[in-house]
């Protein structure tokens, strides 16, 4: 039985590794690690501040509201998200194969990650917790509508809600129906209207 | 593994809780627990397979209590000590051992922003021919490995519709396990809610799964 066996995981379990306190867990193991030389404390700052500062979902508001500005980016961004969101300058670690998938009058898109939590970072930062939690990634599946009515959303029994179920490395990024009242708004007061939520596909955007 | 992450139709997980405005971290031990399980990837001992593995193999009653974060800590900790940065006796004593020598981390500062932005494509050039097009019908495997697998156990043995081809990506089940990436064609099949959940699903809704061809036979 090899190392990696998960067999003999069973030695692993001797001693819990779940820390009953896990900020002090967390500030004992950043110090071993660095007193072993494992990771760079300036390193582990540049990490939280990038997760802080550069990725969040006003990096997904952009994409959508370049997309319903510009008919060619949006066919693009449906062709080849990847390559599309990277021509904003998002790009990276859990985003390296990213599928957009429309809203229209007849399909509501939701995304979830049943098996653990994967989630568009590079464009929506990292996950909320409701999104990480137990029940949203059990109920999505066997019952999306109930779940999109706890968010506030009645979608219409005409129209069909798709779920997408994240169990491979690719990415999902809803693109949101463009709400009307909206034609003289601009594409930066577009990105303003577009939530977090709307691109999960758990929300619709509103007007204002 | 048939384990409890794999929670895709279960009954009874708790209510939804959206909480206005949420901040990114709820506690400064967040951040570092996420800095920290990105900083040690970068020694590149095992994969994000084998790290999701390793969570997964967390006793189901701890899983279902341990927050996101705690459960990255529970992985990071397994696969350090499986792997030889760290031991036991050290993660639980938070003492380095004075005769281990101390070694230069592999990821600086300077190299946070690119490392990020570059990421890590699980695509590969491969020889291997799709079995399956667009439109074809399938039916996924009925498996139940006791080790990592990306099939989840709601759609076993369910009929599908292929719905796109996303060329070779590194095929989890053998990656988790160091026994090679075996790269693979990595399919969107669409599923219909009733052939998942029976006839008090919507007659017209979907759920569409990212699977490799291991997983699928035709139908």
């Amino acid at each position: 039985m090899s190392s990696h066996d998960p067999r003999s995981r069973h030695h692993d379990h001797d001693h819990s590794v779940v820390p009953s306190d896990p900020a002090l867990r967390v500030k004992a193991l950043e110090s071993l690690l660095v007193e072993k030389g494992l990771v760079d404390p300036a390193a582990l700052d540049a990490i939280v501040e990038y997760y802080e500062h550069k990725v969040g979902p006003r990096n997904g508001a952009r994409v959508v509201a370049r997309a319903w500005t510009d008919p060619a980016y949006k066919a693009r961004l449906l062709a080849d998200a990847t390559a599309a969101i990277a021509e904003l300058g998002y790009s990276g670690r859990q985003g390296e194969h990213m599928i957009v998938v429309e809203n229209t009058p007849t399909v509501h898109n939701v995304i979830v990650c049943t098996l653990c939590s994967c989630y568009p970072w590079p464009v929506l930062g990292l996950p909320p917790v409701w999104y990480k939690s137990a029940a949203y990634r059990s109920r999505s599946v066997i019952e999306p509508r109930a779940v999109l009515r706890e968010f506030g959303l009645e979608v219409p029994d005409a129209i069909e809600v798709r779920v997408w179920d994240s169990t491979a490395e690719l990415r999902y990024l809803v693109l949101p129906e463009r709400p009307a009242g909206t034609e003289l708004l601009t594409e930066d007061q577009l990105a303003t209207l577009v939530t977090r939520d709307s691109m999960i596909g758990v929300a619709r955007v509103a007007a204002s | 593994m048939n384990g409890v992450h794999d929670m895709g139709g279960m009954h009874g997980l708790g209510p939804l809780a959206p909480e206005p405005n949420e901040p990114v971290w709820h506690a400064p031990w967040e951040a570092r627990a996420y800095a920290l399980s990105s900083a040690i990837g970068a020694w590149r001992l095992w994969t994000g397979d084998a790290g999701r593995q390793q969570i997964e193999h967390m006793p189901a009653a701890e899983y279902l209590r341990a927050s996101y974060y705690e459960k990255w800590i529970y992985g990071l900790v397994g696969n350090a000590v499986r792997h030889g940065l760290i031991t036991r006796e050290e993660a639980e004593t938070g003492h380095a051992d004075p005769a281990a020598p101390k070694r230069a981390p592999p990821l600086t500062a300077e190299q946070v922003p690119g490392v990020m932005a570059r990421g890590a494509p699980k695509t590969r050039s491969v020889e291997r021919q799709s079995i399956f097009q667009v439109g074809d019908a399938i039916r996924t495997r009925n498996i139940h490995p006791m080790t990592h697998t990306r099939l989840p156990r709601y759609a076993r043995d369910k009929p599908g519709i292929i719905a796109a081809l996303h060329g070779a990506h590194v095929f989890p089940d053998t990656n988790a396990l160091f026994q090679g990436e075996n790269a693979q064609p990595l399919y969107t099949v669409r599923f219909r809610a009733r052939d998942l959940w029976g006839e008090a699903a919507s007659p017209r809704d979907t759920v569409c799964i990212d699977l490799w061809e291991d997983y699928l036979a035709p139908a």
